[in-house]
C-alpha cells in the first residue's frame, strides 16, 4: 500500500482524515499516485496539478523521504520506501498569505 | 410569511445570512468553505434551494460548489474550466500578445428559466455554460473568437467576465461585461456575439470611443424593462434606452463618477443605487464617508443615503459583485464592504444597519426572496 500524506483543505474537501492508503501498480511515480488518488477521490481532480497539462500546480510540493521530489519527472520511480508503505508521499503547500 | 436570503462571498469563506420579511433579526449560518476565497453565490430563480458557488484557492485553484437544500450542505461539482480549440492570444498589461489562461471564475449567473444550466464568467475572460448542474463546463467561445479577442487587456484585478445578465423576457438575449474589454450582447443565447459600447469614452485608450476596450465594472437591469441599462464604468455612471446600442453618461452630481457596483430597484426601473468611491487609486469612500447614492429619475441626479452608514473615519470598498436588493415592499438594498460589514436597508436605502460585523472582506452579496 502507498501512503499519501494531503494537505488539510484537501483533506476536508474529499472528506477524509489522516494519510491515504492506496494501490498503486509499479512502477511506483508521482504521476501513478496523483492517478490513483484523483480515481478515489475526484473532487481533487484540478487541485494539484492541471487538468490537461497534468503540471504541478505552483504553489503545490512534492515531499518523500525528507526530500522534495518537485522537481523530478512525474515518471521518476519513487524511493523504496515510499513503495513499500515505510514513508508517506506527502503533498505539501508552500507557505504563502504572510 | 417570505423569509430574506443573502449569499456572502468573502475572501475566507461564505456565509448565509437569513431574516424574516421584517429584515430586522438575522441568523447566521457559516463559515462554508473555511479558508477558501469565494468570488460568488448565487441561487436558481427556478429553485431557489439550488445554490452554486465559485471556490477558489491560490495553492489549489478553483471548485464550484453546488448546494441542493439552500446553503446546508454542499457538493463539489467539475472543475474543468478548458478553453475551447486554441485559445490565442490577449494582450498584457504592456500591449503585447499573452496566452489565454484559466485563472478563476468571478461570477455565476443561474438561468432564469432551468434550474441545471449556469453560466460562469472566468478570468482570463471568457463564459462558459454548463447545462448539467455543474457536471460539465463548455465555453461559448463566439464571445472570446468574435473578432476583437486580442485586442481584450486586463483591468487591474486582472482580465475578468465578471458580469452576466439574461433578459428575462427574452432568453437569447444575454448581456455580459468584461474588464476591460467592455460590453457585449448575445442575441441567440451566447452563440454570436457584438460589442455594445457606443457612448462610453475611457480617456486612458488611444481612442476613447474605441470599439473596446472599455473598464465596464457592473451592468444592472429591472426586469419590467429590459432595454433600460444601468452601468457603472471605471469612470461615469452610465445608461442605455436600446439594450445598449446607445450609451449616455447620468453621473451628474455623484461626488466621484468612480466605483464598482450599480443596482437597480426591485420595482422602480428608474430608481438606480452606487456606491462611488474616491478615484481609481484611492478605493475608498470620498471625505471617508460610506455613502450610497439613489437616483429616482434614471440618474444624473442623485441623493445621499446615510443614514446607519459611517460618516467619518470610513475607508472600505464596496466591490462590483458585491450588492443587490430583495423583491419585497418595500424593496431591501444590501451591500458589502472590504471591511467584513454587510449593510441592509429594509426601506430602498433611506436606513441602514450592518446585519454583520466582522466578517472577512466581501466579494459578492446576492440576496433571494423566499416565499
Amino acid at each position: 500500500m502507498i501512503r499519501v500524506y494531503l494537505p488539510s483543505p484537501l483533506r476536508t474537501l474529499a472528506k477524509i482524515s489522516g494519510e491515504v492508503e492506496l494501490d498503486v501498480v509499479a512502477p511506483v511515480t508521482q504521476r501513478r499516485i496523483l492517478n490513483a488518488v484523483e480515481a478515489a477521490y475526484p473532487m481533487l481532480r484540478g487541485t494539484m496539478r492541471d487538468h490537461v497539462t497534468q503540471v504541478r500546480r505552483p504553489f503545490i510540493r512534492f515531499f518523500a523521504c525528507s526530500e522534495d521530489l518537485s522537481h523530478e519527472s512525474p515518471d521518476a520511480e519513487l524511493p523504496e520506501a515510499v513503495v513499500n508503505g515505510t514513508e508517506p508521499f506527502l503533498v505539501v503547500t508552500a507557505i504563502a498569505g504572510g | 410569511m417570505s423569509q430574506v436570503r443573502v449569499l456572502v462571498g468573502t475572501r475566507k469563506a461564505a456565509f448565509v445570512l437569513t431574516s424574516d420579511a421584517k429584515r430586522e433579526h438575522w441568523e447566521v449560518s457559516g463559515p462554508h468553505f473555511a479558508g477558501w476565497e469565494i468570488f460568488h453565490v448565487k441561487g436558481s430563480p427556478v429553485d431557489p434551494n439550488r445554490l452554486y458557488a465559485s471556490q477558489s484557492s491560490g495553492w489549489f485553484g478553483q471548485l464550484i460548489q453546488r448546494s441542493d437544500d439552500g446553503g446546508q450542505t454542499w457538493s463539489p461539482m467539475d472543475n474543468q474550466f478548458t478553453y475551447d480549440g486554441v485559445p490565442g492570444t490577449h494582450q498584457w498589461y504592456d500591449g503585447t500578445p499573452h496566452p489565454w489562461e484559466f485563472k478563476r471564475v468571478w461570477h455565476l449567473e443561474p438561468s432564469l428559466t432551468d434550474r441545471d444550466t449556469v453560466y460562469a464568467g472566468v478570468e482570463d475572460a471568457a463564459l462558459f455554460r454548463s447545462t448539467d448542474g455543474g457536471g460539465s463546463w463548455h465555453e461559448l467561445s463566439g464571445l472570446r473568437g468574435h473578432g476583437t479577442g486580442p485586442k481584450w487587456q486586463p483591468g487591474a484585478g486582472g482580465m475578468c467576465l465578471h458580469t452576466i445578465v439574461i433578459d428575462p423576457t427574452n432568453p437569447q438575449r444575454m448581456y455580459i461585461a468584461i474588464s476591460a474589454a467592455g460590453a457585449f450582447r448575445t442575441e441567440d443565447a451566447g452563440e454570436t456575439w457584438k460589442p455594445i459600447n457606443r457612448g462610453l469614452v475611457s480617456p486612458m485608450l488611444p481612442n476613447p470611443t474605441a470599439d473596446v476596450g472599455h473598464c465596464v465594472h457592473r451592468i444592472a437591469m429591472n426586469a419590467a424593462r429590459p432595454n433600460l441599462l444601468f452601468m457603472q464604468k471605471h469612470l461615469d455612471v452610465m445608461r442605455s434606452d436600446d439594450a445598449g446600442d446607445n450609451w449616455h453618461e447620468v453621473s451628474g452630481n455623484l461626488p466621484s463618477d468612480f466605483g464598482f457596483p450599480i443596482e437597480v430597484h426591485a420595482h422602480e426601473p428608474e430608481t438606480v443605487y452606487v456606491v462611488p468611491i474616491k478615484s481609481q487609486t484611492e478605493h475608498f469612500p470620498p471625505e471617508g464617508k460610506l455613502r450610497v447614492y439613489r437616483s429616482r429619475t434614471g440618474g444624473t441626479e442623485w441623493e445621499a443615503l446615510t443614514h446607519g452608514l459611517p460618516q467619518r473615519d470610513c475607508y472600505v470598498n464596496v466591490l462590483r459583485d458585491a450588492m443587490s436588493s430583495d423583491t419585497l415592499d418595500p424593496c431591501g438594498i444590501y451591500f458589502g464592504t472590504t471591511g467584513g460589514q454587510v449593510y441592509a436597508s429594509a426601506n430602498s436605502g433611506d436606513d441602514w444597519t450592518a446585519i454583520v460585523h466582522d466578517l472577512p472582506a466581501v466579494l459578492s452579496v446576492e440576496v433571494q426572496t423566499l416565499a
